[in-house]
């Protein structure tokens, strides 16, 4: 059996919202192992951001326990979640979050720039080794306002792949590209998968489920189901055979 | 974290808005420059009036008869006869911290030469006289000890009473003046040195040996007060002190009693007067440091506007593993940066105004190293504490909402 990467146990999370209490996940467990592609679908309100927000170790749960990496983080601080954060997780973004002005290959090296145990070269060769991996090693000094959403996409997997993290969380990763550029960067989540990286990838499009090793798919806080894909698509075939738009 | 990177990232941040960057920091700028300028005239003017009172002798000490305060009528100081010239011979025998000292006797009258005749005084001092007020004979000679012992019919002139009692210009060396009905040789004349900061004509000036004043002008025993330096500036006081036991001593005063005598330093006189520009001083700093606060503001407006326009850049920095610490070091050092680079230029255009002040309105200025100093830390500080309120702001933001902020 492969390593437990995360490992959720009835996990819930209420909110107080004025006097009313939204209950956004009502005892959710589930257990992913190393080199596992989830997909996580729901629908708006089904709690599957708030899933993902304790999952990133960027918010803590209400009641229940989280283990990354074998660490429990439901008890963890502000500061430990940030350390957390940045060695072990790498986030992918709908609206890729890069920073304005900024070159490819200094975006790349940003989560370096939090971790004072890697210096300026490693920095550097780091980033540039993940943006070759993802197709960009052409435009490594390329601002990031000068780019294409996909290439910007591919900037910010680079940027989550830098520092080596046990899990990848994407977050609706293709949902501001067209069909044909969604498909690339797809093409590109299941090469990482290819190659034992363990990815997360929330959405609410049921279609990239046919590409996933598995599905959980929430709804109103709870997991309705949970099912392995033998049969995986290869998100390439498709793209392959997408017409190539002319003007 | 490392402060290497967070500097890193800061100057990076602050790069990305070039404009809004300089146009913060020209607050600053401006707040040091004219710190740097008002503080410079200031004390370039505190130097110049320090500089003509030094010109009399800064170590100078005087000497007068009788108290400041003394109940009952006031007598003029030259009236009273407490001072004699053993008083004068006992401070030269023990006085060890006074450098130079001269009795000081006068007599007002007309001089007379020929047709011309001109008011002023003959100041009766001894020859030590001229190294005390830092004067020089610049034609013919000082008179002498021998002079002075023997009581003789010298004098040496300033230059405003050998312009007046020699309109023609004629050499006055050799001469024979009349002072009253006393006739004098000119044997020398005094260097011109101009009006002093009081106004008073520093050459209307006419030195005849005391003695001479004494026994052959006034006809007195006593002396009317006596000039004296220090062996330095800076020892005055102590210097005053000895003056004081010795001439308690020799006047046989029991402790009880008050002086019968008092002690005036020129140091006195320039504290007095350089307080006053102290003030001026004072003044135009505040003002500046006025601007220099406006500044501070500004930078804290612009902190504040800049943490907003960038919440979703910090929730990602958060997201990917910045603590609330490192944004908030961040900001401070984007703060810092700001406040002390505009500083340093504010100090080069103060330092520029300043050197244009001096070259085209002619005003003594100088640079004190002190201010300079002191405006750099004042900087630093208001980065610091303009920077800390949007800083904190910008690390207390929830990373979740900061990610989605639109």
């Amino acid at each position: 059996m492969a390593k437990e990467i995360i490992k959720v146990v009835d996990l819930k999370r209420y909110f107080k919202v004025g006097d009313e209490t939204v209950k956004a996940l009502r005892g959710v467990s589930f257990t992913i192992h190393e080199g596992e592609f989830v997909t996580i679908m729901g629908t708006s309100g089904s709690g599957k951001s708030t899933l993902l927000n304790t999952l990133g170790c960027l918010d803590t749960p209400s009641s229940g326990e989280y283990y990354i990496d074998g660490i429990a983080v439901s008890g963890m601080g502000k500061n430990e979640r940030a350390k957390i954060r940045n060695r072990k997780i790498g986030f992918i973004f709908q609206n890729y979050n890069l920073l304005p002005k900024t070159t490819a290959l200094e975006n790349v090296e940003l989560p370096l720039l939090y971790n004072p145990t890697v210096s300026a070269k490693e920095r550097a060769e780091r980033a540039e080794k993940c943006l070759r991996e993802v197709g960009l090693g052409e435009r490594l000094y390329h601002k990031s306002n000068q780019m294409s959403g996909g290439q910007q996409q591919r900037v910010a997997i680079a940027r989550a792949l830098v520092n080596n993290p046990v899990i990848i969380l994407a977050d609706e990763a293709t949902g501001n590209l067209d069909t044909r550029t969604s498909f690339s960067i797809l093409t590109l989540f299941q090469r990482l998968h290819k190659e034992g990286k363990t990815i997360i990838f929330v959405t609410h499009n049921p279609e990239l489920s046919l590409y996933s090793s598995r599905n959980i798919t929430l709804r109103d806080g709870h997991i309705v189901s949970d099912e392995y894909n033998n049969d995986i698509q290869s998100a390439e075939d498709v793209y392959r055979n997408l017409p190539v738009e002319t003007e | 974290m490392k402060l290497s990177n967070l500097s890193k990232i800061a100057i990076k941040a602050l790069g990305n808005n070039k404009m809004r960057c300089f146009l913060t920091m020209l607050g600053v700028i401006i707040g040091v420059g004219a710190v740097i300028a008002m503080l410079a005239i200031g004390q370039g003017s505190k130097n110049s009036i320090k500089a003509q009172i030094s010109e009399m002798g800064s170590n100078m000490i005087m000497i007068m008869p009788g108290a400041e305060r003394r109940g009952g009528v006031r007598q003029s100081s030259e009236d009273m006869q407490t001072l004699k010239p053993a008083d004068y011979e006992a401070i030269v025998e023990q006085a060890n911290m006074v450098d130079k000292i001269s009795p000081m006797v006068s007599s007002s009258g007309q001089w007379v030469y020929g047709n011309n005749n001109y008011p002023s005084q003959a100041q009766g001092v001894n020859t030590q006289y001229l190294d005390i007020r830092q004067r020089k004979v610049v034609e013919g000679e000082m008179f002498t000890e021998a002079d002075v012992k023997t009581a003789a019919k010298v004098c040496v002139l300033g230059k405003t009473l050998v312009d007046n009692l020699f309109p023609d210009g004629t050499d006055p060396i050799g001469k024979i003046v009349r002072f009253g009905s006393i006739p004098l040789t000119i044997i020398g004349v005094l260097d011109e040195k101009g009006y002093n900061t009081m106004g008073q004509d520093q050459d209307d000036m006419a030195l005849v040996p005391y003695t001479t004043v004494m026994k052959r002008m006034l006809a007195i025993d006593y002396i009317q007060g006596m000039q004296a330096s220090a062996v330095d500036e800076n020892l005055t006081d102590i210097t005053i002190d000895q003056i004081t036991d010795i001439l308690r001593q020799s006047h046989k005063l029991r402790a009880d009693q008050p002086d019968n005598f008092t002690i005036r330093s020129m140091q006195e006189l320039a504290e007095m007067i350089s307080s006053t520009s102290s003030m001026m001083t004072v003044l135009l700093a505040a003002v500046a440091g006025i601007s220099l606060l406006v500044g501070g503001i500004g930078i804290m407006n612009i902190m504040i506007v800049s943490v907003t326009e960038r919440t979703r850049e910090i929730g990602l920095r958060m997201s990917i593993g910045a603590t609330g610490r490192d944004i908030m070091t961040q900001f401070l050092i984007e703060a810092v940066i700001i406040s002390v680079t505009g500083g340093v230029i504010g100090i080069l255009l103060g330092a520029l105004a300043t050197w244009l002040i001096g070259v085209f309105a002619n005003w003594p200025v100088q640079i004190d190293p002190f201010s300079v100093i002191l405006s750099f830390v004042v900087c630093t500080v208001i980065g610091v504490l303009f920077g800390f309120y949007p800083a904190a702001k910008a690390s207390n933001l929830d990373p979740i909402e900061a990610i989605r902020y639109e």
